[in-house]
C-alpha cells in the first residue's frame, strides 16, 4: 500500500484507487464531521471557556484568565469532590472486579442454571439509575427502610445510610457495585472462555490444584480482559453523577462528603448558570482520568501478559 | 472425594442464589411497596412485607399527574433515532477504516480512539450551547443530538469487519460490485451480530442517560422517563409508594425487553469488551 501511495503521488492516480479514496471518505464523513462538530470543537470549546466567567443568559462572557482555576484549586468543596470521586471509584471498581471475576470464574464451570444466573446478575444494569435510586433510598430510608429493619430486629442500631457523612458514600458505591457486576461479570466470562481447555486438562494431569490453575492459568490468561475492563470502569467510575444526584440533595449533611467532580460540574454549570467554572471543573476531571489511564498504560507492562 | 465434590456443589449454589437474590431483591421490594398504602409502608411494628390489599391507586395516581404516554414517546423516539444513527453511520465509518485505504486513515481513527477515553462531560456545555442556538431545545432532536455519530460503535463495528474474510469481498468485486455494493449487500449483512449489539448498547445507555436530558429537555411535555423520575422524586418526597410506582412504570418497558432478547443483550455486551 505504501508503494501505492508513493507512485501515485509522484504519477497520475490510477482510477480504481481514486475511486476507492471517494467511497472511503463518502463513508467515514457522516462520522468524522460528527465527531468533529459533536466532540472534538467542543473540547476545545470547554478549554477555552474555562478562561472565562459566563454572563448572564449566556452572553457577554468576560476573559479572566486563570482565575477559574484558582478559586477552583481554592475551594474546599472542589477537593472534597476530588477526594469522593477517587473514595468512590476505589471502592466500586476492585470490589466489582474481584466480585464479577469470582463470579464469572465459577459460571464458566458447569454449573446447573449457570444461564440463569449469569441473566438475574446483569438485570440491575437494565434498570435505569434514576429508578434504581429511588428504590435504594427507600430501603436505605433511616426510619421506615428495610435495611434499618434488619438491623433493628439483629438489635443493632439503625445507620443513616443517606445522611451519615461517614457512611452516605459508601451506600451509593453499594449501589454502584450492584449494578455494574453483572456487566463486568459478562465480558470477564467472554474472556474465560477464550481460555484453551486443554490448558486445564493438561495442568490436572501434573496435579495442580483449583487455587494453582486459577492463579497459574486463569488469571494471567484473563489478564488483558481484566486490564479492559479496569480501564473502562475506572473512566466510567470518575464520571458518577445518577446515583449521587438522585440520593443527595444540596441540603443533605452528607452533600460535601458525597459529591462528585460531575456533580459540581452539573450544579456550577446549569444550576448556577457559571458555565466557566463548570468548564474548569471538567477540565480538572479531564486531566485526572488522563492521568490515571496513562499510569495504567505504564502499569500494564508489570502484571498483563498477551499471548 | 465424591462428597466434597457434592458438598462443594451445594455451597456453591447456596452463594450464587443468595447473590441472584440481592441483585433482585431491590426490585421485588420495588414492586411490592408500590402496591402498598402509606400508613403499610411507614408501619414498624409490624413491619409490613407484603400489602393487604394491593392498591393499584398508587398506580392511577402517578399516571394521572404525570404524562407517562408522552414520557414513553420521548424515551423510545429518542432510543429509536440514535439507534438508527449510530449503527448506520457507524457501520459505513467502520467498513471504511477495516477495509479500505485512503490517506489519514491512521490519523482520523485516532481522532474516534481519542474520544472514547475522554469524558462525556467535556462535551456537554458547548453541546447545550449549540442546541440552544439552534433553538431546538426541549424537542426530540436535542435528546438524540450528542448521539447523532458514535466512536464506540465505529470502533465495535469495526472489530467486526476485520474479522470477515477477504475471498467474499475479493470475488464480489470481481462479480461487478463496486464498493457500496460489496459493503451493502456483501458484508453488511454478515455483521448481523456486530450491529444487534451496537443498536442494544445504544439503546440502554439512552434509556438510562439523566443528565443530557435534564440540561436540555426541562419541560414536563419534553422530560425522558429518567429525567421526569428525578423530579417525581421532588414532588413525592414522602409518598413512597407511589414513588415506586413511577419507577416500576418507568423500568418495566425495558426489563420486558431484556427478557424477552436477554441472550442478545448479554452477547452483545460480551462482544463489546475484550482488549485494549
Amino acid at each position: 500500500m505504501a508503494v501505492m501511495k508513493d507512485t501515485a503521488r509522484k504519477r497520475k492516480i490510477p482510477r480504481n484507487v481514486l475511486n476507492e479514496w471517494k467511497w472511503a471518505y463518502i463513508m467515514i464523513a457522516p462520522t468524522i464531521i460528527g465527531l468533529f462538530i459533536l466532540n472534538i470543537i467542543p473540547i476545545l470549546q470547554t478549554v477555552y471557556l474555562s478562561f472565562f466567567k459566563s454572563g448572564a443568559f449566556g452572553k457577554g462572557n468576560i476573559f479572566i484568565g486563570l482565575k477559574n482555576y484558582r478559586d477552583m484549586f481554592s475551594d474546599v468543596q472542589t477537593w472534597y469532590a476530588v477526594r469522593n470521586t477517587l473514595v468512590y471509584t476505589g471502592l466500586v471498581v476492585p470490589i466489582t472486579m474481584a466480585i464479577a471475576l469470582l463470579a464469572a470464574v465459577v459460571l464458566n464451570r458447569r454449573v446447573r442454571g449457570k444461564g440463569i444466573y449469569r441473566t438475574i446478575y446483569f438485570v440491575p444494569m437494565v434498570a435505569a439509575p434514576a429508578a434504581v435510586t429511588m428504590v435504594w433510598r427507600w430501603l436505605y430510608n433511616y426510619q421506615f427502610g428495610f435495611l434499618n429493619h434488619i438491623l433493628h430486629n439483629l438489635g443493632i442500631g439503625k445507620v443513616k445510610w443517606t445522611e451519615g457523612p461517614d457512611i452516605a458514600l459508601v451506600s451509593i458505591a453499594v449501589i454502584g457495585i450492584w449494578s455494574t457486576i453483572g456487566y463486568c461479570m459478562v465480558i470477564l466470562l467472554a474472556g474465560l472462555q477464550e481460555i484453551p481447555g486443554d490448558f486445564y486438562e493438561a495442568s490436572e494431569i501434573d496435579g495442580a490444584s483449583r487455587v494453582n490453575q486459577f492463579l497459574h492459568i486463569t488469571l494471567p490468561l484473563v489478564s488483558p480482559t481484566l486490564f479492559f475492563v479496569a480501564v473502562t470502569s475506572i473512566i466510567s467510575s470518575m464520571q458518577v453523577f445518577d446515583v449521587i444526584f438522585m440520593m443527595i440533595d444540596v441540603a443533605n449533611p452528607a452533600y460535601n462528603r458525597t459529591v462528585s467532580l460531575v456533580y459540581l460540574f452539573y450544579n456550577n454549570s446549569f444550576k448556577y448558570s457559571n458555565k466557566g467554572y463548570g468548564s474548569a471543573i471538567v477540565v480538572l476531571l479531564l486531566v485526572i482520568i488522563m492521568m490515571i489511564t496513562m499510569l495504567q498504560m505504564k502499569a500494564q507492562k508489570k502484571w498483563v501478559s498477551y499471548m | 472425594m465424591k462428597s466434597k465434590k457434592i458438598r462443594t456443589g451445594i455451597i456453591l449454589h447456596i452463594v450464587l442464589a443468595a447473590g441472584a437474590i440481592i441483585m433482585l431483591f431491590p426490585f421485588l421490594w420495588m414492586v411490592l411497596t408500590s402496591l402498598k398504602s402509606v400508613t403499610e409502608s411507614t408501619s414498624m411494628n409490624p413491619y409490613v412485607y407484603f400489602p393487604k390489599v394491593l392498591q393499584w391507586d398508587n398506580y392511577k395516581a402517578v399516571w394521572m399527574n404525570n404524562n407517562f404516554i408522552r414520557l414513553y414517546f420521548n424515551t423510545f423516539t429518542m432510543m429509536l433515532l440514535r439507534v438508527l444513527c449510530a449503527v448506520f453511520f457507524s457501520a459505513m465509518a467502520a467498513y471504511a477504516f477495516a477495509r479500505l485505504h485512503f490517506p489519514g486513515k491512521n490519523f482520523l481513527f485516532g481522532i474516534v480512539l481519542f474520544q472514547m477515553m475522554v469524558p462525556v462531560q467535556i462535551f456537554v456545555i458547548p453541546q447545550y450551547l449549540m442546541v440552544d442556538f439552534l433553538n431546538m431545545r426541549n424537542t426530540i432532536f436535542a435528546l438524540v443530538f450528542p448521539g447523532l455519530v458514535s466512536a464506540f460503535g465505529t470502533f465495535l463495528l469495526r472489530q467486526f469487519f476485520l474479522g470477515l474474510p477477504k475471498e467474499l469481498e475479493e470475488s464480489a468485486r470481481l462479480d461487478g460490485c463496486n464498493i457500496w455494493k460489496t459493503f451493502w449487500r456483501i458484508m453488511l449483512p454478515l455483521t448481523k451480530s456486530g450491529l444487534v449489539a451496537l443498536a442494544i448498547f445504544t439503546a440502554l445507555f439512552a434509556f438510562k442517560d439523566l443528565m443530557w436530558p435534564l440540561i436540555v429537555n426541562n419541560q414536563e411535555n419534553s422530560a425522558t422517563l429518567s429525567s421526569a423520575l428525578s423530579k417525581i422524586q421532588s414532588a413525592y418526597s414522602v409518598k413512597y409508594p407511589e414513588l415506586m410506582a413511577s419507577s416500576v412504570l418507568a423500568i418495566w418497558p425495558m426489563m420486558l425487553l431484556y427478557i424477552i432478547f436477554q441472550r442478545q443483550f448479554i452477547e452483545g455486551i460480551a462482544t463489546s469488551g475484550g482488549k485494549l
